[in-house]
């Protein structure tokens, strides 16, 4: 079943229209890379995926149904990108995983036995097990962008949203991410990874996105980062 | 030493100060937890704005014979909807939106204390009046503190995860409007509970310095919320009793205390650092 399935999406802020008809799928156990300058609509796509913003026309499905049922199912889970965090706010690594079980708690969100468990189990797929009481602020850039992926491994989430995951990452730690989500990808959940790090793009995703307003391209990293595709994309619309 | 402990029980046998401390109390506990939202949200001027927003508020309760929280209440939540409104129907930023609202507010606050004759002290209002507290007062603190620690002893994780990620919040299908209503609405009962104490001018040092001083120690969100009620409250008293001592005003004394708290918790966060 295709997880994401977006037709003719658009999105106006104002006058300025941010998507102007994104024809999208992602299919599912997938690493998909989503490529384009600032200003192309990538956060804007996110955003709409998120059903943060309000469709000027077009449709989203996710797993085949709404957006809202997707997230009230808890499959849905986003890594935001480095700027978007407060990372002085005071809380621990481990508070931040177990944040990512709240949507299945009761309102005072009490962590049950399995909570724990779950909140472990990723935290050690993570390798952030021993890290767990730092505060978030107190890993190094790697260390941090997998702590959000472990936040939606404990939720338990099988679509995964991640935004700019190597800025602000060395290269080793590219590496590890790389490893990280391609194994969670062969274990049948779809990823999709907004980069402006072409580099970094074939080790780690089965197709490319190439968008500037709307899809311009979308197929295996090879095919698609062929120069004269790159051009369309990278040209100011 | 027995003159140390006479410096606190003496104040203790009249009564006014009997309940001006227990007020205290009340207080400093409701503004010091709700702080630590506050300042990690960078909500000060919101707390500001919702404090002077109410005075219209008072006035026109006086005038009606209603309780001072129930316009006191509709004007801060009418002031925090307005700003919103404007905010997002025009190009105007959040903070000229704030700058707006709550001096149009407060002028028409000082209009009508001016215009209508009433019981108001306008001084009382701004100021604070903590040892003339009436019962109906002391009953009113007593009730809305209990109902904000309340809320708060049963949200205060889901309001940590507002604070800390609303776009998560939203993803796992946990309404960030809704929280944020909620913390407004927090906000405008306790700004009611503190003006008692502070007045409207200083509210907004009871709704921020705790948690700042708090921010200041720790790195974990439970201990700040122990350390701010623990400042909190001990500024309060220990301003309430100074305030007896100099014959001052009992506002400007807790203040006065709450800032020294600050410093020394800055000054020792300093030390640590270098």
């Amino acid at each position: 079943m295709t997880v994401v399935r977006a037709r003719d999406v658009r999105v106006r802020y104002g006058e300025t229209p941010a998507l102007a008809g994104v024809d999208l799928d992602l299919e599912p156990g997938l690493v998909h890379g989503l490529i384009g300058m600032n200003g192309s609509g990538k956060s804007t796509l996110f955003k709409a995926l998120m059903g943060l913003v309000t469709l000027d026309a077009g449709t989203i499905e996710l797993f085949g149904g709404p957006p809202d049922a997707a997230r009230a199912a808890q499959r849905l889970a986003y890594a935001p990108q480095t700027e978007a965090v407060d990372w002085a706010f005071p809380v621990s690594v481990g508070d931040v995983v177990t944040m990512g079980r709240y949507g299945r708690m009761g309102w005072r969100r009490r962590a049950s036995a399995a909570d724990r468990a779950a909140v472990a189990a990723a935290l050690d797929r993570v390798e952030l097990t021993a890290l767990a009481d730092r505060q978030i602020g107190a890993l190094s850039g790697g260390q941090r962008k997998r702590a959000f992926v472990a936040r939606g491994l404990a939720q338990g989430a099988d679509l995964l949203l991640l935004d700019e995951p190597f800025a602000g990452v060395d290269q080793r730690s590219e590496a590890t991410i790389t490893a990280l989500l391609r194994e969670l990808a062969a274990e049948g959940r779809t990823i999709l990874v907004s980069t402006h790090d072409l580099a970094a793009v074939p080790a780690l995703c089965d197709t490319v996105a190439l968008i500037n307003r709307r899809i311009v391209a979308h197929g295996p990293p090879d095919a698609t980062l062929a120069p004269d595709r790159l051009a369309e994309a990278f040209v100011p619309a | 030493m027995t003159g140390i402990l006479h410096w606190f029980t003496d104040p203790l046998q009249f009564e006014f100060m009997r309940r001006a401390l227990l007020v205290a109390f009340m207080v400093g506990l409701v503004c010091a937890v709700l702080s630590c939202w506050l300042t990690l949200m960078g909500w000060s001027l919101m707390g500001d704005a919702v404090s002077h927003a109410v005075l219209p508020g008072v006035a026109l309760s006086y005038m009606i014979g209603l309780p001072f929280a129930v316009g006191a209440f509709v004007f801060g939540a009418g002031a925090v909807g307005l700003i919103g409104a404007i905010n997002r129907t025009s190009r105007i930023k959040e903070d000229a939106a704030i700058g707006v609202v709550f001096t149009a507010l407060f002028a028409l606050g000082l209009v009508l204390v001016s215009v209508v004759p009433s019981q108001t002290d306008l001084f009382h209002i701004l100021f604070g009046n903590v040892l003339g507290v009436s019962d109906a007062d002391i009953r009113q603190v007593l009730i809305l503190g209990a109902l904000v620690l309340a809320v708060i002893a049963v949200s205060w994780r889901t309001l940590v995860l507002y604070a800390f990620d609303p776009t998560h919040a939203h993803a796992i299908a946990i309404s960030p409007r809704k929280l944020e209503a909620l913390l407004l609405g927090l906000l405008a009962l306790t700004v009611i509970v503190a003006l008692q104490a502070v007045g409207i001018v200083l509210v907004v040092a009871m709704l921020i310095t705790p948690g700042a001083t708090a921010y200041l120690l720790t790195d974990r969100f439970d201990r700040m919320l122990l350390i701010a009620a623990g400042v909190g409250v001990l500024s309060t008293l220990l301003g309430t009793f100074v305030s007896y001592h100099l014959d001052a005003s009992t506002g400007g004394s807790i203040v006065c205390v709450l800032a020294l708290a600050f410093t020394l918790a800055y000054l020792a966060r300093w030390r640590r650092a270098r």
